[in-house]
């Protein structure tokens, strides 16, 4: 299958606090997965996880702190954090590496060190200490000095090895800076990455805050072509009318305002807008939540037969689990900023690994009493996984199409248990 | 053995004055609430739940019209002077009309016999003002305790809906606590006075799924250990599988049908719970859904007929001039469709729900 949306490696902070209180809220910490041309790429997880976070570093709604994200094969985002830190360490590195070639200022490193470290030992309020300790540090700095004078030679620095070492950083530097340039250029919402930029749309959470109460409909629609250069009014309003009629209003909806509409006609409004530019990819963040029992289903049957139709790619980011499985053909789980579980629909639901996917399906609400009243929730707890200096997650493809973040450990363990599911599965299965 | 009435309301028609009007948002409502019962009361935004609760609680909206009808409260223990009238024993029977009695009389009801449970957390506890005065406030308030006797009994609730090290977090603020601790607050809170009805309005609708089951499962404990009676308000149709006993299905101001969990969700009768139901999936949902067209009616204008019958793709002529009636299917399961009228044309119910409900009704059986 052909790739649609790459991302590698993303990271999303965000910045709390100043001064000693600054801390990084890591939002989205690492996660990487693909998203295939014509599927419904479903994403669950707990309020706060880094879900809809996600979707709008994809979208740029937020510049990402690291990371790539590729569009049909064109780099259209990412973040210069990795970047930076190499060449920092790269710095720290080399500094202590001449250090070694310059003899003089190493012993004089050694001094003050050593007498750093007797200080530290003494009470600074004892004020006889210290000054015996001083006085020791400049009589050996004196001592240094004259032995410096008297042999130059043996305490020359090596300056090839030193330049040696400034050259090599000094590449080093260049090669992450270019990266850095052509990132930058590829973040920029310009020439090509403009253009791709038009293919991915967003339909969001909320109808009644996310449409401008002072536009109206056809405003509101067209704002898309409007801002591409589309001047040709004949055509924009041909547009509006179709794509209003796409998603089930009329044109003469048109000229009415937001506050006209119910909640579901508005999340129409908000669809007909993403679609107006004839995206491949649209990012669906919670478009059902908000509305009511009886207009979800509305909705839902709207984007399923617009999958269809348009050969959309939908990105799909909700907590109801049960309409997640409806309506994607893949499922990722995110808890805390990390991807913990990724696979098919059906694979994902036929055998759950991670704890937290389980403790997650376990706690879904069916229209079934007898289901409801005997039903056995799973709490996850987070320090079930034993991880250590050894024993670390990484998230591994356990099968094929079944990614998971689990130990080396972990994994052995989850094998058995697939097979043992796998195995009762295609026995109730042979059972009917 | 008989189950014990508390609640009734009987033919409940409450109004709001607008600026379009006068909205009905209640139009004559019947149901009863038995001790111990957890009785459900489903329906989209709009369709007069809250509404009801909220005169049960007597915290309607100030622009509210009690157009008629009663809320009978059996044996509530305080002797009132607005007793009902009409009743012959009124005094032995403890019979208390909800709607009559004054701001005064309803105190000693309000959090000492009715509690409720509202649908925000965080909006619903006093932000700048420590947890455990919150909770102790009500004790000392209502109960006339020292407000030393109600720190130990507040930090005993406190364990009680669990929340761990209660002492130190008796000295936290709102903002310190995680949206469903919050609720476990409120719901610590509501029972503090030792209530007997517990009103849930979405209680966990604001809050994620494993949140959500953990304060279900909370509810459900404090309602066997107390045997309280809760009206369980709600849209979401899993959680009342979960939660209830009877449910009652509202649509416009009226309840449409009503009957035990069992009824309601392996045989629906009326054309609006069979379509609340077709529209939601669940996990082996693989047919398209089953949209409902339209929106629900203006009650500034209420139809005449069947609110419903627009939606309606089994609506019938007279569905659109004279309102059903509840037809009785059995001693608990009533409907109000015309469809259940013996002259009316047989109709089953969508395929897809059909199946879906012996499917469940097979696994059922299964597991039993």
């Amino acid at each position: 299958m052909e790739k649609l949306l790459e991302v590698k490696h993303l990271k999303q902070y965000f910045k709390a606090g100043s001064g000693k209180r600054k801390l990084f809220v890591k939002a989205v910490d690492d996660i990487s997965f693909d998203i295939y041309k014509g599927e419904v790429f479903g994403m669950v997880g707990e309020s706060g996880c880094g879900k809809t976070t996600t979707g709008r570093s994809i979208i740029k709604l937020y510049d990402a702190t690291d990371g790539e994200v590729y569009f049909g094969g064109k780099r259209i985002g990412g973040g210069i954090a990795s970047m930076i830190e190499t060449i920092k360490a790269a710095k720290v590195k080399a500094a202590k590496e001449i250090v070694g070639y310059q003899p003089a200022k190493l012993a004089k490193a050694q001094i003050i060190q050593e007498a750093e470290a007797q200080l530290a030992q003494i009470d600074p309020k004892d004020i006889e200490h210290v000054q015996i300790v001083k006085r020791e540090k400049a009589q050996k700095m004196a001592d240094l000095k004259a032995k410096i004078q008297a042999d130059p030679t043996k305490f020359a620095d090596n300056q090839a090895e030193i330049d040696k070492i400034k050259a090599e950083l000094r590449t080093l530097i260049n090669v992450e800076r270019n990266k850095i340039t052509a990132l930058k250029k590829d973040n920029a919402f310009r020439g090509e990455t403009l253009e791709t930029m038009k293919k991915i749309q967003m339909i969001f959470q909320d109808p009644i805050s996310s449409l401008n109460p002072r536009m109206t409909v056809r405003e509101i629609i067209a704002e898309g072509l409007v801002v591409s250069g589309v001047k040709d009014r004949k055509y924009i309003d041909e547009r509006v009318s179709h794509f209003l009629r796409v998603v089930g209003l009329l044109p003469e909806h048109a000229f009415r305002y937001p506050h006209e509409f119910s909640g579901g006609q508005r999340q129409r409004i908000g669809i007909a807008r993403a679609l107006i530019v004839e995206p491949e990819l649209l990012i669906a963040d919670e478009p059902i939540s908000a509305l009511d029992v009886s207009i979800r289903a509305q909705v839902i049957n709207l984007l399923k037969n617009l999958q269809k139709e348009y050969n959309l790619t939908i990105m799909f980011i909700a907590h109801d689990l049960s309409v997640v499985k409806y309506f994607s053909d893949r499922i990722a789980v995110m808890y805390y900023g990390h991807m913990v579980e990724l696979a098919s629909s059906e694979l994902l639901f036929r055998h759950p690994l991670h704890q937290y996917t389980k403790s997650l399906l376990s706690a879904i609400p069916l229209p079934d009493p007898h289901y409801e009243k005997t039903r056995k929730r799973f709490t996850y707890n987070p320090a079930c996984h034993n991880y250590s200096a050894t024993n670390k997650p990484s998230f591994v493809e356990i099968e094929p199409g079944h990614w998971i973040m689990a130990s080396p450990s972990e994994i052995e363990q989850f094998k058995v248990e697939m097979a043992q599911s796998d195995k009762d599965f295609f026995e109730k299965l042979t059972e009917k | 053995m008989e189950k014990e009435r508390i609640l009734e309301v009987k033919d409940l028609r409450i109004s709001f004055r607008t600026q379009q009007g006068i909205l009905k948002a209640v139009r004559g409502i019947n149901f009863e609430l038995f001790k111990g019962e957890t009785l459900a009361i489903v329906g989209e935004s709009g369709s007069g739940k809250s509404v009801t609760s909220r005169a049960i609680m007597g915290i309607s909206a100030g622009n509210s019209i009690h157009e008629g009808g009663s809320i009978y409260y059996y044996n509530s223990g305080i002797k009132s002077f607005h007793q009902v009238e009409d009743s012959e024993h009124a005094e032995e029977e403890d019979i208390i009309d909800l709607m009559k009695i004054d701001e005064e009389h309803f105190h000693k009801l309000r959090g000492t016999k009715i509690s409720m449970i509202f649908q925000d957390p965080m909006s619903s506890l006093n932000p700048i003002m420590k947890i455990g005065k919150q909770v102790s406030e009500a004790l000392y308030l209502k109960l006339g305790l020292s407000k030393s006797e109600a720190k130990v009994r507040a930090i005993e609730l406190m364990n009680d809906v669990g929340i761990s090290e209660p002492e130190k977090r008796f000295y936290q603020y709102p903002f310190q606590f995680s949206g469903g601790m919050i609720q476990r607050m409120v719901i610590a809170i509501a029972l503090a006075n030792n209530a007997e009805i517990l009103i849930c309005d979405e209680p966990t609708t604001a809050l994620d799924v494993t949140i959500q089951a953990q304060i279900l499962e909370l509810i459900n404990k404090k309602k066997t250990e107390r045997n309280l009676s809760i009206i369980f308000i709600t849209h979401d149709l899993g959680v009342v599988a979960n939660m209830a006993d009877r449910v009652a299905v509202m649509y416009a101001g009226k309840i449409v049908e009503v009957g035990t969990v069992d009824e309601i969700f392996y045989n629906p009768k009326h054309p609006y719970t069979w379509a609340l139901l077709s529209a939601i999936p669940d996990l082996d949902s693989k047919e398209t859904l089953f949209a409902i067209p339209g929106t629900p009616p203006d009650l500034h204008f209420p139809p005449a007929g069947d609110a419903f019958a627009p939606r309606n793709k089994y609506a019938m002529q007279i569905d659109f001039e004279e309102e059903p009636p509840m037809f009785k299917i059995s001693e608990t399961h009533y409907a109000a469709t015309w469809l259940l009228h013996p002259d009316a044309p047989k109709v089953e119910m969508p395929s897809n729900l059909k199946n879906r409900i012996e499917r469940n009704l097979k696994k059922a059986r299964k597991g039993a």
